[in-house]
């Protein structure tokens, strides 16, 4: 043995490292935890450098902008946009508690309630094996747990992987390991999203039956215990049918303008997913075509005869019974005050040549009545 | 070199991992922590100095990464040791040695990754090899000057 080690000292020392790290990664493969005393101390030391780094790259590209471009106005932006990002989510909390049916007892059941509690955190770096996991500047010292939701104002983001003391890695939802429920908006159809490793998420477990539209957002259920019910997701961009589920693909509405600053939710209220827009306000509706040979401001008597290619069989009965009426001399057919026309006078057809009625004793006229003439309908 | 190098480097290459490539994602293929493990296994021309070295980092690597603790100390801790075999042999002070040996190494290091990945952990990951090499020459030609960077840092004798 000791000829072994002697000989083969280094061979030796490089098994023994190689088989205490295999036991680590087997230790944390089996019993589902990790050694958090190695992550901790890593974390402490690199994430006061990250932090100081970000520091220092916002502050140079504040400093120019600032002073060259706009004075102070950078800072009351950053202000205004962490503000905007409050009021989103407050906003879209407040419309959907106010559509209730009840009005009266929607706003008791909002006294009783409040919007969720969250906490602002900046990213400052990503982990080491992808991109798809970031780390944060809030820690366990600030309330972050592990399995807590992270959200920005336009939507959902990731959740926290793991928290350390002054930092904690979120994984987010474009992470191939990411998923989450998820509800359709129109057709309140359920689904689960994955991430796949790029910008575009997919939602999985939809039957080919369902019916899910482009365009259609999609929103948190609040079943997965991780995201408040009611947080967008995202668009849908692509639905095509698959052997089984559908293939549908998302755009994460969260991430849309980009991750430097997110929210990380404390405390989840579930709301209600906000109802479709309404059809009225989807569809444009041209104002009614002019009438032909219109003058400006006139009114289209009644009677007049239609004209053009929309005549039918009745205007063509209406015609010819006209014509018969002015040929007797009588008022106009349709006219106010006027008699009805003779139906046993068989009216001439130009297409029945030949054919001449039987001769019939024109009607008495009736007495004129005085009558107020209504006014034209405008 | 310098002890307070020795040891600030290792974490200036992992802070450059994690930082730089949420803004600039295209210098994500720079793998910094195996080219600094690279250098100095391939200086001391040790084989426990070396391997220990490439566990460390390997090890700080890990911490900071969202998978278990052991991929990248197992990677490193062998590249550390292959790399100290070779430097025995070969005069590894030549900038084309040292362009061959790191592309050799970075796909060593991609190849058993990507194998303790699969076989360990059951993570579905792509193997691309094409990409891989093209990869490993960008790092090859980025170690040239960084290893002549680094040899000036070195204390003089």
């Amino acid at each position: 043995m000791d000829f072994i080690l002697g000989r083969y000292r280094n061979l030796s020392v490089l098994l023994l490292v190689v088989f205490g790290q295999l036991l680590l990664l087997a230790y944390q493969v089996r019993s589902n935890q990790q050694v958090r005393v190695l992550r901790v101390w890593a974390v402490t030391s690199v994430a006061p450098m990250a932090r100081g780094l970000e520091n220092v790259r916002s502050g140079v590209r504040g400093f120019f902008s600032d002073y060259f471009i706009l004075l102070d106005v950078r800072e009351e932006n950053r202000k205004l946009t962490a503000e905007n990002n409050r009021l989103k989510l407050e906003n879209n909390f407040l419309n959907t508690e106010l559509s209730t049916a009840d009005r009266a007892k929607a706003l008791i059941e909002f006294k009783g309630r409040s919007p969720s509690n969250n906490i602002a955190a900046r990213i400052i770096a990503t982990s080491s094996s992808a991109n798809t996991v970031v780390l944060v500047d809030r820690g366990t010292s600030d309330g972050v747990y592990k399995g807590m939701a992270v959200i920005t104002g336009d939507g959902i983001v990731g959740k926290v992987l793991d928290s350390f003391p002054i930092a904690a890695h979120v994984q987010l939802i474009t992470d191939k390991q990411f998923g989450a429920g998820v509800v359709s908006q129109k057709n309140r159809v359920y689904g689960t999203l994955l991430g796949q490793g790029h910008n575009r998420c997919r939602i999985d477990r939809i039957q080919n039956e369902e019916k899910v539209e482009l365009d259609e957002m999609f929103y948190t259920t609040g079943e997965d215990r991780v995201f408040p019910k009611g947080l967008p997701v995202g668009r849908v961009v692509s639905v095509q049918a698959g052997p089984t589920f559908k293939s549908i693909e998302v755009v994460p509405t969260g991430m849309k303008n980009g991750l430097e600053e997110v929210l990380i939710v404390l405390e989840g209220v579930h709301q209600e997913i906000p109802p479709p827009p309404s059809l009225a306000e989807r569809i444009n509706l041209m104002p009614a075509p002019p009438f032909p040979a219109q003058e400006a401001g006139s009114v289209i008597p009644a009677g007049t005869p239609s004209t053009g290619l929309l005549k039918t069989d009745a205007d063509r009965i209406a015609d010819r019974y006209r014509g018969i009426e002015q040929q007797r001399g009588g008022t106009k057919f349709g006219a106010f005050g006027s008699q009805p026309p003779s139906f046993s006078t068989i009216p001439t057809s130009p297409d029945k040549q030949g054919i001449t009625p039987p001769a019939v004793p024109p009607a008495p006229k009736p007495p004129a009545e005085k009558r107020v003439p209504e006014k034209p309908v405008q | 070199m310098r002890p307070i190098a020795i040891l600030l480097l290792p974490f200036l290459a992992v802070l450059y991992k994690v930082y730089v490539r949420q803004f600039i994602e295209q210098l994500s293929y720079l793998e910094l922590p195996l080219l600094v493990v690279l250098y100095f296994s391939l200086m001391w021309r040790n084989h426990l100095a070396a391997l220990f070295y490439g566990a460390s980092v390997g090890l700080l690597e890990d911490s900071l990464a969202s998978h278990p603790i052991g991929l990248f100390g197992i990677a490193k801790t062998l590249v550390g040791y292959f790399a100290a075999s070779v430097s025995l042999r070969f005069d590894v002070d030549h900038s084309v040695i040292r362009f061959i040996l790191v592309f050799f190494f970075f796909i060593f290091h991609s190849l058993f990754y990507w194998v303790m990945e699969q076989a360990l952990l059951g993570l579905p990951a792509p193997l691309e090899p094409a990409q891989t090499c093209i990869v490993a020459g960008l790092n090859a030609a980025v170690a040239v000057p960084l290893f002549m960077l680094f040899d000036k840092m070195k204390e003089p004798a």
